[in-house]
């Protein structure tokens, strides 16, 4: 599974991608694969209030990446609760990020795959 | 075009009820009518706002039930959901239906009936408007305010005492709220030494999960003084959004919903935020009475905290903030919600908020839904 950001045609990236950019409502064109990229975590919390197939803790963090300069950025589970604000981090890929079927979201709606963020040592 | 009245209201008790959301309405629905001296029958519109009846307890189209229970036929209905801001949503269309001369009488009803759910269940009730890349993760609303939280004490280095100052300040103004779900004073030590929920937030940064019911009734101002002197006008009422995927902001401590809705509604209204007297704020998480004070223009981006250090939103400070006890203590039945913040402007502006009551000729709620993935605006001035 890659690890896909989205480019419109005037540059602009997302993740997750969307039908028109956010940015200038052009269709977004390219996407990016960014799982062999290190991003910075700007912020993260450890969440002790789980929804039902969640581990507990949590500890999420919101990272940014750079695509040839433009910044991207993701939100992501963390491998550890030892993590900062600026730490270095890489995705490492988890094939069930939560249990599927035990929230309210029906399991087929959506894939349950995807990628942790592992501080780089 | 006729200004829009609020010519009455009403608040149910917020908390843990046994009665389930049909009920509610009913309950919050008759008292307006009742306090207005209105009868069923002189309603055009009936408005109902809730986000989630059918997930919480399997039960939907409660607008027609709500016609049905108050004996309103054949009243025209509509449910308005709009996530958390589903009450000021219900405003926002309540004021419309009579700015637009199709009603000349339309009760807006908010409720939400959650107590039932465990706080996981709701939590995820609550979490499944998020988009797939978030949900998936896990992530919740009270950790999307953990991760901003942090964000914003890291950039403007505030002191994390700064939140626990809010949550105490709302919770000794709802002792005088006797609709609030919490009737009691908090104090520092017991805030700052609360579990964790989402670091660095704890307990006391979140509110309750809580049932209950708020109703408002709307006309055109010349309707409203044939009934009573003692009515309020909503003078500015605005929405916008802001990203549905929160990571997708450049500033994660500035709500875009509640920049450009509020600039909307001061500017329908005529007035800026130096002519507010006072304010209700969706502090669903104390991070967000901040970004609300700087969103709506109350204070410096960054210098919200101080302005809480200096106790300007204190009752007897320059701007009041959340003198019901906000949602941190009145408590956050969903639809309920923004319903009740212009029911307490409303009691300020035409003198009836009791011990609550504050100086104010101008007022102003701010309703937010999901994580500032919508927001709507309204000011409310004394008629």
């Amino acid at each position: 599974m890659s690890f896909d950001a989205h480019r419109c045609p005037n540059g602009h990236v997302t993740y997750p991608g969307h039908p028109r950019c956010p940015e200038c409502g052009e269709a977004q064109t390219e996407t990016i694969d960014i799982s062999d990229e290190t991003g910075e975590v700007v912020t993260w919390t450890k969440s002790t209030a789980t929804p039902p197939g969640v581990r507990e803790p949590n500890t999420m963090a919101i990272v940014e990446f750079e695509v040839d300069g433009e910044p991207v950025r993701a939100l992501g589970q963390v491998t550890t609760d030892d993590v900062e604000t600026g730490d270095e981090v890489e995705p490492v890929y988890v094939d069930e990020l939560r249990e599927p079927g035990a929230g309210i979201r029906n399991p087929e709606s959506q894939e349950w795959d995807g990628y942790r963020f592992d501080p780089v040592q | 075009m006729e200004r829009v009245a609020i010519m009455g209201a009403s608040m149910t008790q917020f908390g843990q009820r046994d009665a389930w959301v049909e009920e509610l309405l009913a309950q919050a629905g008759d008292e307006c009518l009742r306090a207005a001296d209105v009868d069923p029958d002189e309603l055009d519109h009936l408005y109902v706002s809730n986000m989630a009846s059918g997930e919480f307890e399997g039960q939907t189209g409660i607008m027609n039930a709500l016609a049905h229970d108050l004996g309103a036929m054949p009243v025209y209905t509509q449910r308005i959901d709009q996530t958390s801001s589903s009450g000021g949503a219900g405003v926002y269309a309540a004021w419309q239906s009579v700015a637009s001369g199709a009603s000349d009488m339309t009760m807006l009803v908010g409720a939400e009936k959650m107590t039932h759910k465990s706080t996981a269940e709701s939590t995820d009730i609550i979490a499944s408007i998020t988009h797939d890349v978030e949900y998936k993760v896990g992530v919740t609303l009270p950790s999307f305010a953990g991760m901003t939280a942090r964000h914003y004490l890291e950039k403007y280095d505030a002191p994390r005492e700064s939140l626990a100052k809010v949550a105490r300040k709302n919770h000794r103004n709802g002792v005088d709220n006797p609709h609030a779900q919490f009737q009691k004073e908090v104090d520092l030590e017991t805030i700052l030494e609360s579990p964790i929920i989402a670091d660095p937030l704890r307990l006391y940064d979140f509110c309750p999960i809580t049932d209950g019911s708020a109703a408002l009734l709307l006309c055109p101002e010349s309707v409203a003084e044939e009934y009573t002197d003692d009515y309020s006008v909503i003078t500015g009422v605005a929405g916008a959004t802001d990203t549905h995927v929160v990571h997708e902001r450049d500033d994660p401590t500035t709500m875009g919903g509640v920049v450009e809705s509020g600039k909307e509604a001061y500017e329908m209204a005529g007035v800026g935020p130096e002519d507010v007297d006072v304010a209700e704020l969706h502090d669903m998480f104390t991070i967000l009475e901040f970004l609300q004070m700087e969103g709506l223009g109350f204070a410096e981006p960054g210098e919200a905290w101080k302005a809480v250090e200096e106790g300007k939103t204190e009752m007897d400070g320059e701007l009041p903030v959340n003198t019901s006890g906000g949602l941190k203590s009145k408590g956050h039945p969903l639809g309920a919600s923004g319903v009740a913040q212009v029911y307490e402007i409303h009691k300020q502006m035409i003198g009836d908020a009791g011990p609550r009551q504050v100086e104010a000729d101008v007022g102003l709620a701010c309703n937010v839904g999901g994580f500032g993935n919508c927001v709507i605006t309204t000011i409310l001035e004394e008629a």
